[in-house]
């Protein structure tokens, strides 16, 4: 089995060599004999995924057949390991999880290859950096991490096992989530690097790449937050975002990505900032690489050890090469990106999204700057210090409270100018409405449960989360009145129902809309994220009978016992839940050993409603009186995140579906009037 | 009369020191919660001081236990932090200190802000002076095939 892996891979290596090497002397030395060439590169492009998914299916195959003479199969599963763990212990490893990121960039290769046709020259320019990328992954697959080593000595009975924080539903997902938002990246940026080299005329790459783009945002974005809802859900410390390197290192990407989908609007509507966006999307190529190096390289401390290795080396070498190439093909070709920039007016949207890369950037800068400041100062100083979450939240809530600011501020602007009348007219009754929010979240009783009763005057993080609702609340009402002015112009026109004229109005215009959906989702996310402000927890030792209180609820521990199969040994607590007094629910905190890997795992208990998470943590047994001890947390408002990455989901899936055919034409020429007219693109 | 002032008195003592002792000590899990979410366990778990949850972690109960007894003895956040960097190393710190080097570590994401707004307000005067707008009156109507160009324009721009 190991050998006929090996030699798939080997053979996909072989494969991608040729298909880079071959596609690219066939764009350099264009004529009959080289364009044949290209072809047989494309169709070596081809033939790479084939090969790489045969050796993904063998080690799969291997997994399921408890083959331990394989060292990864024996390192990462176990017979006794479920078989949807098997299948995901392809990612589990370090090997397994490289073999994964090429099998995916393999796939991204296939349906682009496949779709030559669009612009035959331009994809396959792209095709030969995917498969340069390839060779990249393939040498280190072949080389530096080859999945399909073998065990020395005698056969073991069976495996170590998989990291039982890796068993968990979640984590069946949350990698090729993650993986495909960081292996998508490569198709823009090939594209994006691919028209530099061939003086691509127009805008027609973005155009091209503009989805492409998108899919990958919108895989990153669910990888995230998957991670997110999974740390939340298994690891049991009452969070679910540490500022954690790895975590850091997804975040990277995906800021520059969102940055560069607002700022290609720029070069498409204005033939604005060329230079700008092809630098952004080399960043965020590098970005993601970047991420993965941090991972595996252990340059930082991380919870996610079980990632790192000794091929970190392999990606800085990468990330230099890729760096080098990029500048020396700007360098070169610079003069085609040369754009006339002007400006009519600083209340444009163009202005909002510059200050909207702005801050975008700023924020990756500073996630960035946390992460590796520990490397700085140990260079300096001589020692290594820690940057944890109270320097994170320092520093990025009060950018991220810009942003949302901008969000609620940038749709409203019109391209070109807008007048500050307009402006006038279109928020201020959105303001208002956030304004009156905050008014009504600081006067109610605090005993209605958080967010009501806020006192910002008290304490900072009572203030930022007043902020961020009220911020959210002023976005959320800009995109309503958005929404409802446009279906009004429609209903005028069609005579519809205003919630239909609505409707058309998002399908006329999907990427619009669909972002405003996204914005939307984005404050319903950030909602949440506010809650943690109002976080509280409590630790109880708790015996048959006895009772713990927090907030509303009492808890009440009902009984405490013990269970055993094949795969792990568990202990849980049964307590009844109460709230002001009235039965709630039951619920079954438990802590699990398993036996291959000899690990504990939390599998936590979690009542969650819109208002908050009543979280249950087994925390592990007294070992005097046997008893177990119980860790509650009280997290407000943490559905609203997950309801919001749906919302986001929508909103991006919205935005792909194409635009139905816009009626609305210039009949005949208009004389311009005394005063100014209504800025169309400010949703009039 | 006089029994009755001072029992009056008495209460009035033992209550006052009751919410006192409830004030200091909710004041006292206050500093708790705040310092022992600035420090990190020492472990190699990488996690914070008071959510580190991992079974048989040999340090952080101890930890614990001396933030408490530090806070019970009435010392300052900052001499709490001290005696844990004394004890800890640097590395227990989540963040970095404002002084020193470290200070490098807060200035710099507000000192890229900053140079980027300065940025922004050069690249907005330089691009505004490229577009100075013409007089009203000065340009014919635009009619025909380059009225059709316009308003293809304009739909590009405004997405109508």
């Amino acid at each position: 089995m190991s050998q006929i892996g090996s030699f798939t891979l080997l053979l996909a290596l072989a494969l991608s060599a040729y298909s880079f090497l071959a596609g690219s002397l066939a764009l350099f030395q264009k004529n009959r004999a080289t364009d044949r060439l290209g072809e047989t590169a494309r169709r070596a492009g081809i033939a790479t995924f084939a090969a790489v998914l045969l050796a993904a299916v063998v080690l799969v195959v291997a997994a399921f057949t408890n083959d331990f003479s394989i060292a990864y199969i024996y390192h990462h599963t176990n017979r006794d390991l479920p078989g949807p763990y098997k299948f995901a212990a392809l990612w589990s490893g370090q090997e397994g999880s490289l073999l994964f990121w090429s099998l995916l960039l393999a796939s991204y290769g296939l349906v682009l290859r496949l779709r030559h046709k669009t612009d035959t020259r331009l994809f396959a320019y792209a095709s030969a950096i995917i498969a340069g990328v390839q060779v990249f992954f393939l040498l280190l697959l072949n080389f530096a991490a080859p999945p399909f080593g073998v065990m020395q000595g005698s056969l073991p009975a069976d495996g170590t096992g998989l990291n039982p924080l890796l068993q968990y539903p979640e984590m069946v997902i949350h990698p090729p989530m993650l993986y495909l938002g960081y292996v998508g990246f490569t198709v823009p940026f090939a594209f994006a690097l691919g028209a530099l080299i061939m003086k691509y005329p127009g805008e027609k790459w973005i155009h091209i790449t503009r989805r492409w783009t998108m899919v990958t945002w919108g895989f990153l974005t669910c990888g995230i937050f998957l991670g997110a809802h999974w740390a939340y859900s298994v690891l049991g410390w009452g969070g679910y975002w540490a500022w954690d390197p790895v975590e850091n290192a997804s975040l990277l990407p995906w800021l520059t990505g969102t940055a560069f989908l607002h700022s290609v609007m720029m070069q498409e509507k204005r033939g604005m900032l060329k230079v700008w966006n092809v630098w952004l999307i080399f960043t965020t190529f590098l970005l993601s690489i970047l991420g993965t190096f941090l991972t595996r390289s252990g340059v930082v401390n991380s919870v996610h050890a079980f990632a790192q290795s000794s091929i970190g080396n392999w990606f800085l070498w990468f990330m230099a090469i890729v760096l080098a190439a990029c500048l020396y093909f700007y360098w070169k070709n610079r003069s085609h990106l040369a754009s006339e920039h002007k400006l009519e007016s600083l209340v444009s949207r163009e202005s909002s999204f510059l200050f909207n890369n702005l801050l975008f950037l700023v924020a990756c800068f500073a996630v960035l700057w946390g992460t590796l400041f520990p490397i700085l100062s140990e260079w300096v100083e001589g020692h290594k210090i820690t940057v944890g979450p109270p320097f994170f939240n320092r520093v990025m809530i009060p950018i991220a409270l810009l942003l949302i600011l901008l969000t609620a501020l940038g749709p409203l602007l019109a391209w070109r100018k807008t007048s500050l009348e307009s402006i006038r007219r279109n928020f201020f009754w959105p303001a208002v409405g956030a304004l009156a929010v905050a008014v009504f979240l600081m006067l109610m009783p605090a005993r209605w449960g958080t967010p009501f009763g806020m006192k910002p005057w008290q304490e900072i993080s009572s203030f930022y989360a007043l902020m961020a609702i009220a911020l959210s609340a002023l976005v959320a009402f800009t995109v309503i009145s958005e929404f409802v002015r446009g279906g009004r112009v429609i209903r005028r026109h069609t005579g519809r129902n205003l919630f239909s004229s609505m409707v058309q109005l998002g399908h006329r215009n999907t990427r619009r809309y669909g972002g405003y959906i996204v914005h939307f989702g984005v404050i319903v996310i950030v909602i949440g994220l506010s809650g943690a402000a109002f976080n509280q927890n409590k630790e109880m030792e708790m015996g048959f009978g006895d009772r713990m209180n927090i907030g509303p609820y009492s808890l009440v521990c009902r009984s405490y016992t013990q269970d055993d199969n094949p795969n792990y040994a568990s202990e849980w607590a049964i307590i009844d839940v109460s709230k002001n007094g009235k039965p709630l629910t039951t619920m079954y905190p438990e802590r699990r050993f398993y036996k291959a890997s000899e690990q504990t795992s939390t599998i936590v208990a979690n009542h969650s409603t819109l208002q908050e998470d009543l979280y249950l943590v087994y925390e592990g047994q007294n070992q005097d009186t046997g008893r177990p001890v119980i860790k509650v947390h009280l997290n407000p408002l943490v559905m609203w995140i997950w309801i919001g990455v749906w919302i986001i989901i929508v909103g991006t899936i919205l935005a792909l579906v194409p635009n139905a055919p816009a009626p609305v034409r210039v009949a005949a020429p208009v004389p311009a009037r005394e005063s100014e007219p209504e800025p169309i693109g400010a949703g009039n | 009369m006089l029994k009755s002032v001072f029992l009056k008195r008495a209460l009035q003592v033992v209550l006052l020191g009751a919410v006192i002792f409830t004030f200091l000590a909710a004041d006292q899990d206050a500093r708790f919660q705040s310092i022992g979410h600035q420090l990190m366990c020492s472990c190699g778990c990488n996690q914070v001081l008071l959510e580190c949850n991992h079974v048989g972690c040999p340090l952080s109960d101890g930890m614990r236990n001396e933030l408490a007894s530090y806070i019970q003895r009435g010392d300052s956040d900052n001499l709490v932090m001290q005696a844990f960097v004394q004890k800890y190393g640097p590395t227990v710190l989540l963040a970095p200190t404002t002084t020193g080097f470290n200070r490098l570590a807060w200035i710099m994401p507000f000192a890229v802000l900053g140079f980027g707004l300065a940025g922004i307000y050069f690249v907005v005067r330089a691009w505004r002076k490229r577009a100075a707008p013409l007089p009203a009156g000065s340009v014919p109507l635009a009619q025909g095939e380059e009225l059709e160009r316009y308003s293809e324009k304009v739909r590009k721009e405004t997405e109508v």
